[in-house]
């Protein structure tokens, strides 16, 4: 799907501009769009180093053993297949709650390092895992407390209440949260069903890659 | 509660920076040596996402570029407003998902040319804060471990952006209408 909707993006741009007579649009997007990447990727360098060296003085410490366990049963509904005290859980955790502070800046870097232990239990490299799939869907629902970037513009355009969208946002978060839930557990039941099959009748379909 | 939560979000990460060391010193952990080891992999971290990130970068920019997107938005735009939406806030329904910077420009722009009290600031606040860039986070969390096949998690991540933005839509309406 990410194949489609990548070479989509570009084809359908090609065509449109192709159409509009703007092809040199196309040229300048594409160094444009490349030179943001790396700009993006650049200003990650610093939070990623500093959070990095921060969670593994975490990790040392046992600090983060300590939280996986007092926040466990949250985690373990979530991701049920990751072992109890598994560094992961601590990261997921802090990718959370840094979420739900609205901190994007601490919450990249733990999401990541989240990401980087849950590979260690991948045994297929190139594939995701259903817990890096629900990590993910959290992630993109990105549930949040307070948004106080909406806030902050809000009052710059002087708002007569630049807070009213606080209750409206979390209600809006909390049912895009849900869904996301629900929408991996429906695909990991549904993966987990069509391995079991694949499994056992293996041979009557060898067409069929498990 | 506001007040209460924008404290949190003040305090929570001065207390962490100053927390963190101070409970691993009192466990004898060498927190500096242990900062510097951790914070290697930052660099080589932030590295490795670059060929992702350049990658849907690009396409994302070709496609606003070339006029597609605005097509796409002009097209569907009397869709919602007959269903009593105004118009004004689909885009940002297409946005939201593929551009962080892209969509908080327009809610930026909504705002300034409706007011942030408007029915359509309103909406465009709150779909802005209630989700996060699909397409980001996916190409930076896989990006940054490599993995090639995310299998469902792309489904997974634009059907809460669609659940989110249609909720969004109906709690201002219902909250504020």
């Amino acid at each position: 799907m990410i194949n489609m909707i990548w070479m989509g993006m570009i084809l359908i741009g090609f065509g449109f501009a192709a159409v509009n007579g703007n092809i040199d649009a196309v040229t300048k997007a594409v160094f444009d769009g490349a030179q943001t990447g790396v700009t993006v990727s650049f200003g990650l360098i610093s939070i990623l180093v500093f959070w990095l060296g921060m969670m593994r003085i975490a990790e040392d410490s046992g600090l983060l053993k300590k939280v996986a366990v007092m926040l466990g049963p949250v985690v373990r509904f979530l991701f049920p297949d990751v072992p109890k005290d598994h560094p992961a859980i601590g990261y997921i955790l802090s990718n959370m709650s840094a979420n739900l502070f609205g901190l994007g800046n601490a919450a990249t870097p733990m999401g990541i390092k989240a990401m980087q232990e849950l590979q260690k239990l991948n045994p297929d490299k190139d594939t995701a895992t259903p817990a890096m799939c629900t990590l993910l869907a959290l992630n993109t629902a990105s549930i949040t407390l307070i948004p106080t970037t909406l806030i902050a513009i809000r009052l710059n355009y002087e708002s007569a209440n630049p807070a009213e969208i606080v209750g409206t946002t979390l209600l809006a978060t909390a049912i895009a949260t849900a869904a996301a839930i629900l929408a991996d557990r429906w695909y990991r039941r549904r993966t987990i069903r069509r391995k079991q099959p694949s499994g056992i009748g293996a041979g009557r379909n060898p067409d069929m890659k498990g | 509660m506001l007040s209460w939560i924008s404290v949190i979000s003040a305090w929570s990460i001065p207390i962490m920076v100053a927390f963190i060391p101070l409970y691993a010193y009192t466990r004898k952990v060498p927190v500096y040596e242990s900062f510097v080891e951790g914070a290697k992999d930052g660099f080589s971290t932030a590295i490795g996402i670059i060929p992702h990130l350049v990658g849907m970068m690009v396409a994302i920019s070709v496609f606003r570029s070339s006029g597609a997107l605005e097509f796409f938005v002009g097209w569907t735009g009397p869709f919602l407003q007959s269903l009593g939406v105004p118009g004004e806030i689909l885009p940002l329904g297409l946005l939201r998902p593929l551009t962080g910077t892209g969509s908080l420009a327009y809610t930026t722009e909504l705002i300034r040319a409706y007011g942030p009290d408007s029915m359509i600031g309103r909406i465009a606040s709150t779909i802005q804060g209630s989700t996060d860039t699909t397409l980001y986070v996916l190409t930076v969390y896989f990006g940054a471990v490599g993995i090639r096949n995310g299998r469902y998690a792309l489904k997974v991540g634009l059907f809460s952006d669609l659940v989110g933005f249609i909720a969004a839509i109906a709690v201002c309406l219902l909250v504020f209408g």
